[in-house]
Formats: C-alpha cells, sequence, structure tokens
C-alpha cells in the first residue's frame, strides 16, 4: 500500500468536494429555478463529463493550462512554475470531471422544493440569501450529502484525467488508481489488489450513505 | 364591518381615504384573452372573495402581497402605500408586514410548530421571540403540538400553525387563499367555525378568498364577487345573494336550474309575464336546456316581447307530484318524465325533461313514498315567484 498516494488522493478529493460544494450549489440553484429558455444549453454543457472520455476532457485542459494558453502563461507569471503536471492541475481537471456529480443532485433535490415555501418565507420578511440558508440548503440536505458522496467517490477512482494532465509523479501527481496500473505493470497482482480494495471499500460505505439518504431524513410533508 | 359602497368611477386610483385598511385598484394582464382588473377598498372585519377558479383571485392576492407585479395601479394598507406604478412605488414583498395563508400552507416541512411560527421573527431577542410565539401557541390552542413536525399534524392542526405563524407577524392585513379547500366536507365544517373565532379575536382585517358557497355564508360579513378577473358586485353576503346580479353571484345563491328564456307576452294586470324557455343553448356553466322548450309564467320585469333573458330556478324551489295536482296557487305545472335520481348527502337530486331539463332537490322519504324511480311519470310544479330573471349580466327589478 502507497501511503504518499493514499494520503495524496484523498487530499485531491477532498479540495475538489469541497470547490465542488462551493461552486455546485450556486449553480445548481440556477440549473433548478432559472426560466431562461437555454438553460437546457448549460444542464447539457454540466453534463458532458458523464459520457465524455477523460482522456477528450483531459487533453483539453492540458491544452489549457499549457504554456502555450493564457491560462498557463498567467500562472506561470504568478507563481513562477508551470500549471501542467502539478497538483493544481490536477484538481482543475478533476473539478471538470466531477461537476455533474455535485450538480445533478443537488439540482434534482432543489426543484423538488415546493415554491411557495419561498414565497412564505418572503411573506415573512426573510430575505432571498437567509431563506436560502434556512429553507432551501435544509430541504436539499440529502442532496448536497449525494453531490458530496458522489464527487468524493468519483475524485478518488479517476483516472483517465489524471493521467492526462498530472502524469505519475510520486507525491504530486500519483493518485491511487494510477498506482494500481504501476502496480500491474510490476505484475505485482497482491498489491494492486490491496489497493484495489481500498477504493472499493471507500466507494462502497459512500454510496451506502447516498443510497440511505434516498429513504430521506424525514417524512415528506404529505400534500393535503 | 363594511365595504365601501363608492363606485368604481367616483374613485381616482391611488387616491386612498384613512378609512380604508385595504385600498386595492390593480391591473394585470395575465393572457390575450384574460386580466385582472379590480378596484376596491375595505374596512376592518373579514371580507370574503368569491369566485369561480380560474378568476384571478390567487393572482390578486399574490399582487397585494407583492409576489406578484401589478402591471399599473395602487395598493395601500392604512393609507401606508405598498405599490403605485404612477409614483414608482413597490414596496418588497419581505417589508409589507402581510399576513399570507397559502391555499397549501406552506409549513416548512423541516421547522417543528413552533420554529415555523417563530420564523418570521428572528430580528427580535429570544425572550420577546418566545414570549410572543407561546402566546400565539395557546390563542391558537396548538401548545401541545409545538415540536411535532408539520408531516406529523392533521389537516386541521396545520391550519392553525398556519395561521399562527401569519399572525405572529402582527400583520395589517391577513390574507387567506381557499384555507379549507383542501380538507374533507366533515372536518371543513368544523374547522370554518375555529377559523372563524380565532380570525375574530385577533381583531385583523381578513381577506378570505374562497369558492365555497358555504364558507361564504359560515364566515363572511362582507362579499366581494369576482368573476374572469373583475369585481362584479360586493355589500354583505345577505344584499348580494338576494338580489344576484349575474350568473356566478346566481350560481352562489344557489339556483342550480339556470335557461335562456325569450319573452314572449307581457301580463301587465297580473303583474306577470310569459317567457319560452329552452330551445337555445344556453351559458356553458349551466344546465343545457334540451328538448322543445316550454312556457313559464315568471314576475314581471321591464322588458318586451322578443326580448332576451335567463331564468334561474333554485333546485329546493321546485315541487314534484306524481299525479296532475289541481286547485294550486302555483302558475307552472309543466308534465314530464323523470330523467334520474342521484343522492347528495341527504338530497336526493331528481332530473326531470318537462320540455326542459330541470334539476330538483326532494328528501330520501319523500322520493320512496312517492315511489319514484326514472322513467316515472312526474309533474314539475314552480310558482312565479320562484323564477328569478336575469338580464345580460344585470337582474332585472
Amino acid at each position: 500500500m502507497d501511503w504518499q498516494a493514499f494520503g495524496l488522493t484523498i487530499r485531491l478529493a477532498t479540495v475538489v468536494t469541497g470547490i465542488l460544494v462551493v461552486v455546485g450549489f450556486p449553480l445548481a440553484y440556477w440549473i433548478a429555478f432559472s426560466t431562461w429558455r437555454w438553460k437546457f444549453v448549460v444542464e447539457a454543457i454540466v453534463a458532458l463529463p458523464i459520457v465524455l472520455p477523460p482522456t477528450v476532457l483531459g487533453f483539453y485542459v492540458l491544452v489549457a493550462v499549457g504554456q502555450r494558453s493564457p491560462i498557463g502563461r498567467w500562472w506561470q507569471a504568478a507563481t513562477g512554475h508551470p500549471l501542467a503536471f502539478t497538483f493544481e492541475a490536477l484538481v482543475i481537471g478533476s473539478v471538470l470531471y466531477s461537476l455533474p456529480f455535485a450538480v445533478q443532485p443537488l439540482a434534482s433535490s432543489l426543484s423538488a422544493i415546493d415554491r411557495r415555501l419561498l414565497d412564505a418565507s418572503a411573506v415573512l420578511g426573510v430575505s432571498k440569501l437567509k431563506t436560502f440558508f434556512r429553507v432551501l440548503v435544509p430541504l436539499s440536505l440529502s442532496g448536497l450529502v449525494a453531490g458530496i458522496s458522489l464527487t468524493f467517490t468519483h475524485t478518488m477512482g479517476e483516472f483517465g484525467v489524471v493521467l492526462m494532465l498530472g502524469g505519475n509523479i510520486p507525491g504530486i501527481t500519483r493518485t491511487l488508481s494510477i498506482n494500481i496500473y504501476d502496480q500491474v505493470q510490476d505484475l505485482n497482482y497482491s498489491a494492486a489488489n490491496a489497493t484495489a480494495l481500498v477504493l472499493v471499500a471507500i466507494a462502497f460505505v459512500l454510496l451506502s450513505v447516498v443510497y440511505s439518504l434516498n429513504r430521506r431524513f424525514w417524512r415528506v410533508w404529505p400534500r393535503i | 364591518m363594511s365595504v365601501l359602497t363608492k363606485s368604481a368611477t367616483d374613485r381616482t386610483p391611488g387616491a386612498a381615504t384613512p378609512l380604508d385598511t385595504l385600498r386595492v385598484c390593480i391591473r394585470k394582464v395575465l393572457s390575450a384573452t384574460f386580466e385582472l382588473n379590480v378596484d376596491f377598498a375595505l374596512s376592518s372585519g373579514i371580507s370574503i372573495f368569491f369566485g369561480p377558479s380560474g378568476a384571478g383571485k390567487t393572482t390578486l392576492l399574490d399582487c397585494i402581497a407583492g409576489l406578484t407585479t401589478p402591471d399599473s395601479g395602487h395598493v395601500s394598507v392604512l393609507g401606508h402605500v405598498l405599490f403605485d406604478s404612477t409614483a414608482g412605488i413597490a414596496v418588497p414583498v419581505t417589508r409589507r408586514n402581510i399576513g399570507y395563508v397559502f391555499q397549501d400552507l406552506a409549513l416548512f416541512p423541516h421547522l417543528t410548530v413552533e420554529s415555523n411560527i417563530a420564523y418570521g421573527l428572528a430580528w427580535l431577542s429570544a425572550v420577546e421571540r418566545d414570549a410572543r410565539v407561546d402566546r400565539l401557541l395557546s390563542e391558537m390552542g396548538i401548545a401541545a403540538l409545538r415540536s411535532r413536525r408539520p408531516a406529523d399534524l392533521s389537516g386541521g392542526e396545520r391550519q392553525r400553525v398556519a395561521l399562527a405563524r401569519a399572525l405572529v407577524m402582527q400583520p395589517s392585513v391577513l390574507l387567506l387563499d381557499e384555507p379549507l379547500a383542501a380538507l374533507d366536507l366533515p372536518v371543513r365544517m368544523k374547522i370554518a367555525d375555529d377559523l372563524r373565532s380565532c380570525i375574530q379575536n385577533t381583531q385583523t382585517p381578513v381577506l378570505y378568498v374562497t369558492h365555497s358557497r358555504d364558507e361564504v355564508f359560515t364566515l363572511g360579513d362582507n362579499l366581494l364577487v369576482l368573476e374572469h378577473g373583475r369585481v362584479i358586485a360586493q355589500g354583505t353576503p345577505h344584499a348580494v345573494l338576494s338580489a344576484p346580479t349575474n350568473e356566478t353571484v346566481a350560481q352562489l345563491a344557489g339556483f342550480e336550474n339556470i335557461f335562456d328564456a325569450v319573452v314572449t307576452s307581457i301580463h301587465e294586470e297580473r303583474g306577470t309575464m310569459t317567457c319560452r324557455v329552452g330551445g337555445s343553448p344556453p351559458g356553458k356553466t349551466y344546465r343545457e336546456a334540451r328538448g322543445q322548450g316550454v312556457e313559464l309564467e315568471t314576475p314581471l320585469v321591464r322588458s318586451t316581447p322578443g326580448d332576451k333573458l335567463r331564468v334561474g330556478i333554485s333546485a329546493g324551489d321546485i315541487l314534484l307530484s306524481t299525479t296532475a295536482p289541481v286547485g294550486l296557487s302555483a302558475r307552472n305545472v309543466l308534465a314530464g318524465r323523470l330523467v334520474s335520481l342521484s343522492q347528495r348527502d341527504a338530497i336526493i337530486v331528481a332530473v326531470v325533461d318537462c320540455g326542459i331539463e330541470v334539476a330538483a332537490h326532494l328528501t330520501l322519504w319523500a322520493r320512496d313514498s312517492l315511489g319514484l324511480t326514472p322513467g316515472s311519470a312526474v309533474w314539475v310544479i314552480v310558482k312565479t315567484h320562484s323564477c328569478h330573471l336575469f338580464q345580460d349580466g344585470k337582474r332585472s327589478k
């Protein structure tokens, strides 16, 4: 078991999940409540990573963070080292790759909320921002936990994007899934099995959380 | 309590008098064929807004509460302007302090009864907040439910929580949108009573929207009838209903039978006239006048032969006889055949084809002792003064 790779993987998944909660909630809110006629275009873009091969996504992000792109040059100017093949590049790629896994459960639980509750909150003198935290967040908690679990698990098991963007630098970009690939290349099947089992166990536990939450925290208020 | 009986013409939009608790004059186009266009003023007490589904009732309440913005007009409460299109005033919904109980109540499912009621009071100190909530909990008789969630409450209990949540804000006006519509009939009558005593205790002026006739009679002091986005009648329920001015009001007043009629002859000396009823298609909402039509003797109204009118007859005012009656004062005796019998609560609704199809209300006992079955030959008896005449949206005098 490569504990360095394990630690790096957990760190990557945590950072990506944190970013996606912050970015994903407003985006999910917008998808759930916007009446813009071209909204479906945004929904399609958000869903793209589900169907695209990770190599395609990885390739474009690699180009985007490369030294010839404005982002890559800006990063190099700001930090003094290139963005490609760094942990930060992995984070950018993983955020894009896991975006639908955070946004979709959130958007679906937000859109299931009765709009009249928001009206009720406004009539009672509570601002939109406070309504967000007092009504929308608690009522979309199951979607939030599902989004967090799915994002975390999905990021942990990611391979293609990491390989394209980060390569295989120990302690910087070598995640568990890359580690398994290496171990198999070395014909070290028992080590690969140990690493793979860790990933299976974590994924299973988190998915169990997601599906248990689908039974809901509290009984949904019956419509009288 | 009274509706100020000024007509729409002698009021300038935007001119509110201090007398008016609620002054509303708004216009909002909702579709190519439907616009809300109302102008009324209410003083304190309970005002019932009656109208069929789709008359614009909820939109009207949303405009008053500020959830929807009217295209133009004026809304003020106790002289305080909430909306005025000419002055460019639109107080945001969060600052209007209007109590609004939605049709589906919209209680927060994740909060307890206590937290639901305290929801809008976050700006108060904890002590003051608890005091207000406790007072409402005991006034509404729901103190025992304080830590329950809405899912664990009965329909009537939810009703009270929603009312308490609105009243705890000490609103200047309370809007109730069909608060009983979703409940079963037996529960509804009991809750209507509860609701009335709760409302009467608060002294808050109330605008109560409903499409149920029963609630108008149970709760109403003051009645406004809304149809297709317009207020078509207002006054005390008794005044409005005893002199219905058009079909919506007539339906509200309980005329189950409404027919198109043409005046055929006028009998000034008897104070009556004869109308030919049926034979032309009536308004789509009412029972179709099938068959060849019949002649009815009706009270005299100002008209000339050939004028088109409508006749409304309450199903409870119609008598049925199994033999040809003799020696009756009633002028309208029509031979016919029973088409159907159906039971509604303790009432039997008998539909008879006597040239026109009329519905009559009978008791169970009357049905059984007369041995009525579909197909039976019967005579329909209608008193002249049970025929109520309507002229083009106005009731004839």
